[in-house]
């Protein structure tokens, strides 16, 4: 009896200081300067503020979230049909080269990300590609993770199912776009919800492919607004409101398919 | 990177190879067509840069014009020898950069990993309420963008912050934290002046004493942030794990009279040894690449004590026009990393065999 009081006591600590941070962050964007300085403990404003919304929606801030907007649902949607366009043909096509490929992705895929961003820059610029939308989107239209998550669940799909629709005359590309992707929707839901908060909250393919300020995702553009481009004072509830509202995208996604997130993730793409 | 652990179920058998002769060919041509888009991307934006990387580090472009122009010259391994022989200030701050890594992940690691384990297996208990809750909140800073939750603790940890006015009911007076270059060793040991042994004598540029220094306390910040942002990700890798455990081998042991303790060290922790080794290899992959974090917050300062190897790639290649030896710490980088994941696949062998 007293251990399970205790287990909860510890959980009960740590879900706060998990959670405090964020109440924080809430409060201090409503606060003002002086009050976000004076009372950095209290989760809410002594005097209510709204002046830094109107500051933000005033500056670039909007620019950069239709810039997020636009890169990641195009990203998205990218992943979404050419992953699982490769994810079947690994996993049910049969011709030769086959293994070559997957083996040549999973090496793709050990390959640390950092250690890609100069060489990546490199390539841009020679292709003239820096400093435009295709530059910050193609490279991330495909990524290994993805591809394997979708071989993975196709190779789950019984067979039978596909060989039925192949007697009846389908060829490999109807068996896959009408009776294979239909049964794959969680795989897809799954897919889609990494790639757009994998793409929204992406930071270092957007400092290398461009320095163009008007093409500064939220990401891109919050962090130059940190580093003190405005400058004058701390400016805290100004920033802290920028990071708030480029986290409730996300946020919104994560809380409505949280399940899909704590569990789907990690215990296999078809629960 | 969370997702590689996706463990599916076992696949379904392909069908037997004989009687599908007529679809074979059409097979093939639908198979290389479903692949090209992601051929593509990947050789041209993932394999093409790194042939072409490994020109650039042996060569001297300054970031003008095309780096295959015949102005750039081939100039062997002197970006490495800079990096790593020859005495001056690129070596002292790649020394810096990895020494301040080494701690980041000598810390990280084993915390991010024993809190995760803990908090998995305080939430496998039986009849658990809000255990979905839990994990939600847990979870969180997992799934946000990076920037927003180092904007949010530049805000906790700036000198007039929460941290400090939470340490301040405790009578304790905070440091300013982002500001602070002391490394921490050397204030447990009260901050003395450096001894002329340890300070006459170093290695790759850096003396003894500052090898020795211990994360500094800015660095401290970071390493917190970077706990507290992975810790949900590895928890839910050790939930699931401890789910598909039996709880057969656990009961027979508190049959056998064996207490919580014991059967945590003795059997539970055994059993999740696979589980427990990837958390470590992604926690060593993804520690040796901290970027985000020291972007946004810190830049490498103070006093370069936030100063990191991918970092220092970026700020030398972009701001330095150092581009061939920001290509080179980029492979140095890489080797280190694939070395330490070559070390851990050999350990998770070793074991394997031991059983």
């Amino acid at each position: 009896m007293k251990r399970r009081w205790l287990g909860y006591a510890v959980l009960v600590f740590v879900a706060a200081l998990y959670i405090y941070p964020f109440l924080i962050q809430l409060a201090t964007s409503f606060k003002t300067d002086a009050d976000a300085t004076a009372n950095p403990l209290l989760p809410w404003p002594r005097q209510w503020s709204f002046s830094v919304f109107r500051t933000l929606a005033e500056q670039d801030f909007p620019r950069w979230a239709a810039n997020s907007v636009f890169v990641s649902v195009t990203v998205t949607i990218g992943r979404v049909v050419f992953d699982s366009l490769a994810g079947y043909a690994l996993a049910r096509l049969h011709f030769r080269g086959r293994s070559t490929v997957f083996g040549a992705i999973l090496a793709v895929l050990a390959v640390p990300g950092v250690v890609l961003l100069i060489p990546k820059f490199l390539v841009l610029n020679q292709f003239g590609m820096y400093d435009t939308y295709s530059a910050m989107i193609i490279p991330l239209l495909v990524d290994a993770t993805g591809v394997f998550i979708m071989k993975q669940f196709f190779e789950t799909v019984p067979v039978s199912v596909e060989e039925a629709a192949r007697i009846d005359g389908a060829g490999p590309f109807r068996t896959f776009w009408s009776v294979v992707l239909p049964m794959s929707k969680p795989a897809l839901i799954t897919l889609t919800i990494l790639s757009f908060q994998g793409s929204w909250n992406e930071l270092p393919h957007f400092i290398v492919s461009r320095q163009d300020p008007a093409l500064n995702t939220l990401t891109s553009g919050v962090a130059s607004l940190v580093s003190g481009e405005l400058g004058q004072g701390n400016q805290f509830p100004l920033k802290l409101a920028a990071a708030l509202l480029m986290t409730l995208p996300v946020a919104v996604v994560y809380f409505v398919f949280s399940r899909r997130f704590t569990q789907g993730t990690y215990e296999g793409v078809d629960k | 990177m969370s997702t590689l652990v996706t463990s599916a179920p076992a696949p379904a058998t392909d069908p037997p190879r004989g009687g599908r002769r007529g679809t074979g060919r059409r097979d093939g041509r639908i198979g290389w067509l479903f692949l090209t888009p992601t051929l593509l991307v990947l050789g041209l934006f993932m394999v093409l840069p790194i042939v072409m990387a490994l020109w650039v580090s042996v060569s001297d472009w300054t970031g003008n014009g095309s780096p295959f122009s015949s102005r750039v010259h081939f100039v062997g391994g002197d970006n490495y020898a800079a990096l790593l022989a020859e005495p001056g200030l690129t070596r002292q701050n790649f020394a810096t950069s990895v020494r301040n890594n080494g701690y980041f992940v000598l810390f990280v690691v084993p915390l991010q990993t024993a809190l995760a384990l803990f908090l998995a297996i305080t939430l496998h208990r039986k009849k658990l309420r809000g255990r979905q809750f839990f994990r939600t909140a847990f979870y969180f800073p997992t799934v946000t963008s990076s920037v927003a939750i180092s904007v949010v603790f530049l805000f906790l940890f700036s000198s007039t912050g929460t941290v400090n006015a939470a340490l301040k009911l405790f009578g304790v007076d905070g440091p300013s934290w982002f500001a602070d270059p002391r490394g921490i060793f050397h204030l447990a040991l009260g901050d003395p002046a450096p001894p002329g042994a340890l300070t006459g004598h170093g290695f790759l540029g850096l003396s003894w004493w500052d090898w020795f220094s211990g994360p500094s306390v800015a660095m401290c910040s970071i390493i917190v942030l970077v706990v507290w942002t992975t810790t949900g990700g590895f928890m839910l890798m050790f939930y699931a794990a401890l789910q598909n455990l039996s709880s057969d081998v656990d009961e027979a042991a508190l049959i056998d009279g064996a207490n919580a303790w014991q059967r945590f060290w003795r059997v539970t922790l055994p059993q999740l040894r696979p589980t427990l080794f990837l958390v470590l290899t992604l926690g060593l992959i993804g520690t040796w690449q901290v970027f985000d974090q020291v972007y946004v917050l810190s830049r490498g300062n103070p006093a370069n004590t936030t100063l990191t190897p991918a970092y220092l790639s970026y700020s030398t290649s972009f701001i330095g026009k150092q581009w061939g030896q920001g290509a080179a710490i980029a492979f140095l980088l890489f080797v280190v990393i694939v070395v330490f994941t070559l070390v851990q696949r050999w350990a998770l062998r070793e074991r394997g065999n031991r059983r």
